[in-house]
């Protein structure tokens, strides 16, 4: 059942033809398709301002294609049960409630019993390493572990599909390195699909089984590379041979896709 | 929490104002002393204060009529400012149909409005509406604004999740609006004091009236100008004692986590 990448096969995520023009008449995005897996690593990796973060609001549902299909798996199978996890750039917590508060908010939204709320909220908190946290306010945590919150939050409805808009932007690298990291293990633990969109070559090869890098605006699939690394990755990946050829090339493809659109 | 060290800035911080209002009293008192001013032109404050102490009787019962009267606003204009906030998201259409009024009511000086009101309304009402009309509008605007000002990403995660709009009212819009209500609160405490106080002078003439203001007006008839005085600082008092234990309910709400109540901590 499970093919060699440990996915099982199954779509998570299929774009058709999709475009978005924005409000004020720019074409932002398009047309796209795109085909994600059920339990792939995916990055959408591209210049800023090319769409990618447009994509991944249409794949959550806050967004319509202006024109196209967008069928979420996750979406479409259960309209009562949340199954897609949004992590946003910024931490964007409730500053007026606790960490446990802020992981418990997709649980109160569900209605679900108090008692089965607060298991849920704790196993997240641990998974994040958050465990001794839940009662502290979000003022008083540094940003790398509001955004461990911001992730516990995305993780405790368990859903299928994480997305992921550029979380780790605005983090120092050493906190990025770590959060990396943890966000891999919990990967190889749960093997859910995640879509991660960022502008770092370096974290898309580090990440993802797969990147796929796009145009700039209206973005479009450029090229599509496979990142076959043995796992577990870990800190050794990220000084290896295949972790620098595998940047060259993104990263000379990432350049070609910006200029080749740049020019027009 | 780190304890709290009583730095001499802090110490100043309250020792200040009281000296500079001791000093404002002492002046005062040698002013009307040495040059020997009469009671009936300016009284001075030993005077004020012993008035203030053998006209207690009356005094409190009139300040206690204010403080209902103004108590009474305050609800009213919670209420009402909070509730047409709440109706005003709710819906565009309304909003553009009733802001007019609201404005209106805002900008014509209450003073003007409440001999009609006392015309058309009992007395013991129309105060009440008075104190309604000056003291809406800050929280009608100040909770439109808190209201609209939602973070856009918080709004699109209660989206992703589905969220009703109560849900999105009760976890989101409310909490992130609450220091914005608190602040427009926190001004119509004194604006309807000030409601009050204009309607029971308006009143006055009308008759039975027992407000403070009513008495400050009744003893300015009768030239019983210490008396107008020992009114006056009742007044003052109570609006000072408003707005503090407003500020007070505002901090406690928000210590934990907003911003305006964080300042003086680092």
């Amino acid at each position: 059942m499970s093919g060699p990448d440990g996915n099982d096969g199954g779509l998570a995520v299929s774009l058709r033809g999709v475009t978005k023009v924005y409000g004020n008449g720019v074409a932002g995005l398009g047309p796209l398709d795109l085909n994600i897996r059920s339990g792939e690593f995916v990055s959408l990796l591209g210049p800023s301002g090319c769409g990618k973060s447009s994509a991944l609001r249409i794949i959550a549902g806050l967004s319509e294609p202006t024109t196209g299909e967008a069928y979420v798996t996750a979406r479409h199978e259960s309209r009562t049960q949340h199954r897609i996890g949004f992590v946003f750039q910024e931490p964007t917590l409730m500053p007026w409630a606790s960490v446990r508060g802020n992981v418990r908010l997709p649980l109160d939204i569900a209605g679900l019993p108090h008692h089965d709320a607060i298991a849920r909220v704790d196993q997240a908190l641990a998974q994040v390493g958050l465990a001794d946290f839940a009662e502290v306010y979000p003022r008083e945590l540094s940003g790398g572990m509001k955004m461990r919150v911001s992730l516990a939050r995305a993780l405790v409805t368990d859903p299928d599909i994480l997305l992921m808009d550029e979380p780790f932007a605005a983090l120092d690298e050493i906190t990025r390195f770590r959060l990396n990291n943890d966000l891999l293990t919990l990967w190889r633990g749960l093997r859910k699909t995640v879509v991660f969109v960022t502008h770092s070559v370096f974290e898309s090869v580090y990440l993802s089984q797969r990147v796929l890098v796009m145009t700039s605006r209206p973005g479009r699939i450029a090229r599509e590379f496979r990142i076959a690394a043995s796992e577990p990755r870990g800190e050794d990946f990220r000084t290896s041979p295949d972790y620098a050829s595998y940047c060259r090339d993104v990263s000379a493809a990432l350049a070609k896709a910006s200029d080749s659109e740049g020019v027009r | 929490m780190s304890a709290r060290t009583a730095s001499p800035a802090r110490t100043m911080q309250w020792l200040l104002p009281l000296l500079a209002l001791a000093g404002g009293i002492a002046l005062w008192e040698a002013v009307v002393r040495i040059n020997d001013i009469p009671v009936y032109v300016l009284p001075a404050p030993s005077v004020v204060f012993a008035t203030l102490v053998q006209d207690w009787p009356i005094l409190f019962a009139a300040l206690l009529a204010t403080l209902a009267t103004t108590a009474q606003g305050f609800i009213a204009a919670a209420i009402g400012g909070i509730g047409l906030a709440l109706l005003f998201s709710r819906s565009k259409w309304l909003e553009y149909m009733l802001l007019p009024y609201a404005v209106i009511l805002q900008v014509t000086p209450v003073i003007a409005i409440a001999p009609l009101l006392l015309i058309y309304l009992p007395q013991h009402v129309a105060v009440v509406v008075c104190a309604w009309i000056v003291a809406f509008f800050p929280v009608l605007s100040n909770t439109a604004l808190g209201l609209g000002s939602v973070d856009r990403n918080l709004q699109g995660l209660f989206e992703l999740y589905g969220a009703s709009d109560v849900q999105t009212l009760r976890y989101l819009k409310l909490p992130s609006a609450l220091p914005h209500i608190l602040g427009g609160l926190r001004i119509a405490g004194g604006l309807s004091l000030i409601g009050a106080v204009v309607a029971e002078i308006a009143a006055g003439s009308a008759g039975a009236g027992s407000g403070l203001a009513y008495r400050i007006a009744e003893a300015g008839y009768r030239l019983n100008i210490p008396r107008m005085f020992a009114a006056l600082l009742l007044l003052s008092t109570a609006g000072v004692v408003i707005y503090l234990a407003l500020s007070l309910v505002s901090y406690l709400v928000l210590r934990r986590w907003h911003e305006s109540a964080l300042g003086k901590e680092k």
